[in-house]
């Protein structure tokens, strides 16, 4: 693949996606957005820091601005959008909306990401495994505490429905 | 600018070979800062994490084996996490879970930046890189390969394919100083091994040198007044006094990060810490 005439295709949420005439160099979040449509994961400090990007790449999460979208090639790359089965909320979605964990929404998507990822690996994470989980997602106007209230009240109601 | 994904370690050695500068690249969490602000713009970029080998380790008693592409994340817990606490301990303070599930040991070797977290847990490991070419494999103590700043001895047509440990028996700790306590480059840090198979304490610093340092009068100093094969004593003065040694073979220096005062007090205060922990 060379430089004007990058042409490669990315699975996005279990759909095949065809990247035609990018830069070779761009990056993920990049090419999720003004490439794909998807606006989503946000870009904000484009150095991983801030955890507004992230999305799961082969089941890990990750900063998509760290990542080199043709070097995606071949994996399994889930965003924000693709969480939902019915195209609409998740139990997490709600969760948020629910307990006030959303200010100006920014940090939301890829705070979201990260519950998802955290509650699929751990299904009842303790307080500090949550703050862990979630270190690398930074949040400057919410506040933690409406967030890990929504993480706490999604563990509760899962636990309830495994009953 | 030219992306190449080879699936196999050979494959990426004759890409290499037929690509001389290219950029290696696994985790991206150093590389692709630099692309996304514009600091470079590389020909070629051949990415290695198709390549399945780089991401396997191997525990043996005799030796532990880690591939360049292993994230920190499998470090953190499970058996690499129990073979190499030290190892464990650093990488749970890389960057953020994020960074942790995509930057690797390759990684760290590849930039070997002083700050690395990785690095001075091979120093006091007295870890072998492996380094892959058409001519084979070239085996080169850690303390060979970093030669300074954002330097190594890897030579153009090589990939950093593993990194080799002999297995210790004791104590082992990472413990790092930064300007808050979580997503931070490190200030100074400090690791410790104790051997007590060849009754050997190692220590290595982080972040106050061109290079990862080994204060090896301290340890010959230390070795004279203890008995490494064994557990060592929780001797106060013997801890203020092997600390001391420590921080004077640190060569800090002032930068945006911090002074070179502060970097050589904290060394000399976790030197003391990880002593001390390593007498219970």
């Amino acid at each position: 693949m060379t430089d004007t005439t990058a042409f490669y295709d990315l699975v996005v949420n279990g759909k095949r996606r065809e990247v035609r005439d990018s830069w070779i160099g761009e990056s993920l979040l990049y090419v999720l957005r003004e490439r794909l449509g998807l606006m989503g994961s946000k870009g904000a400090c484009e150095q991983g820091e801030c955890g507004s990007c992230t999305v799961l790449l082969d089941g890990d999460a990750v900063c998509s601005c760290l990542v080199l979208a043709a070097s995606a090639v071949g994996s399994d790359v889930v965003t924000v959008e693709g969480l939902a089965s019915d195209g609409l909320t998740t139990d997490v979605q709600q969760a948020f909306v629910e307990q006030g964990a959303v200010q100006c929404g920014f940090c939301t998507p890829g705070l979201i990401v990260a519950v998802h990822h955290l509650l699929d690996h751990n299904p009842d994470p303790s307080a500090i495994e949550v703050k862990e989980a979630l270190s690398g997602n930074i949040c400057r106007c919410t506040g933690y505490g409406r967030i890990f209230a929504a993480v706490e009240s999604v563990v509760a109601v899962r636990k309830g429905a495994a009953k | 600018m030219s992306v190449y994904m080879p699936t196999t370690v050979d494959e990426a050695v004759t890409l290499l070979v037929d690509n001389p500068g290219a950029r290696l690249l696994t985790g991206g969490t150093d590389t692709m800062v630099e692309v996304n602000f514009n600091h470079l713009k590389p020909e070629t970029v051949i990415g290695l994490r198709r390549v399945a080998s780089l991401r396997e380790f191997t525990i043996t008693p005799q030796r532990i084996d880690i591939g360049a592409g292993v994230p920190y994340a499998r470090m953190e817990t499970g058996p690499l996490a129990e073979a190499l606490p030290a190892l464990a301990a650093a990488a749970r303070t890389v960057g953020s879970p994020q960074i942790r599930a995509a930057g690797t040991l390759g990684g760290n070797l590849g930039t070997c930046s002083p700050a690395g977290d990785g690095l001075p847990v091979l120093a006091a490991l007295d870890a072998v890189v492996n380094l892959r070419s058409p001519r084979g494999i070239r085996a080169v103590p850690f303390q060979e390969f970093m030669v300074g700043v954002k330097r190594n001895s890897r030579h153009a047509d090589e990939i950093i394919e593993s990194v080799s440990i002999t297995p210790t028996t004791g104590y082992q700790d990472y413990a790092k100083v930064g300007v808050r306590n979580a997503m931070v480059i490190s200030v100074a840090s400090v690791c410790l091994v104790h051997d007590r198979t060849t009754a050997s304490v190692r220590i290595a610093l982080g972040a106050v040198g061109p290079t990862i340092i080994r204060a090896g009068e301290a340890e010959t100093w230390l070795a004279a007044q203890v008995d490494a094969s064994t557990t060592l004593p929780p001797d106060d003065g013997i801890a203020t006094e092997f600390a001391r040694r420590v921080a004077a073979e640190a060569r800090p220096i002032d930068d945006h990060r911090s002074t070179a005062a502060y970097r050589r007090h904290a060394i000399q205060t976790l030197a003391r810490r990880l002593y001390l922990r390593s007498t219970k």
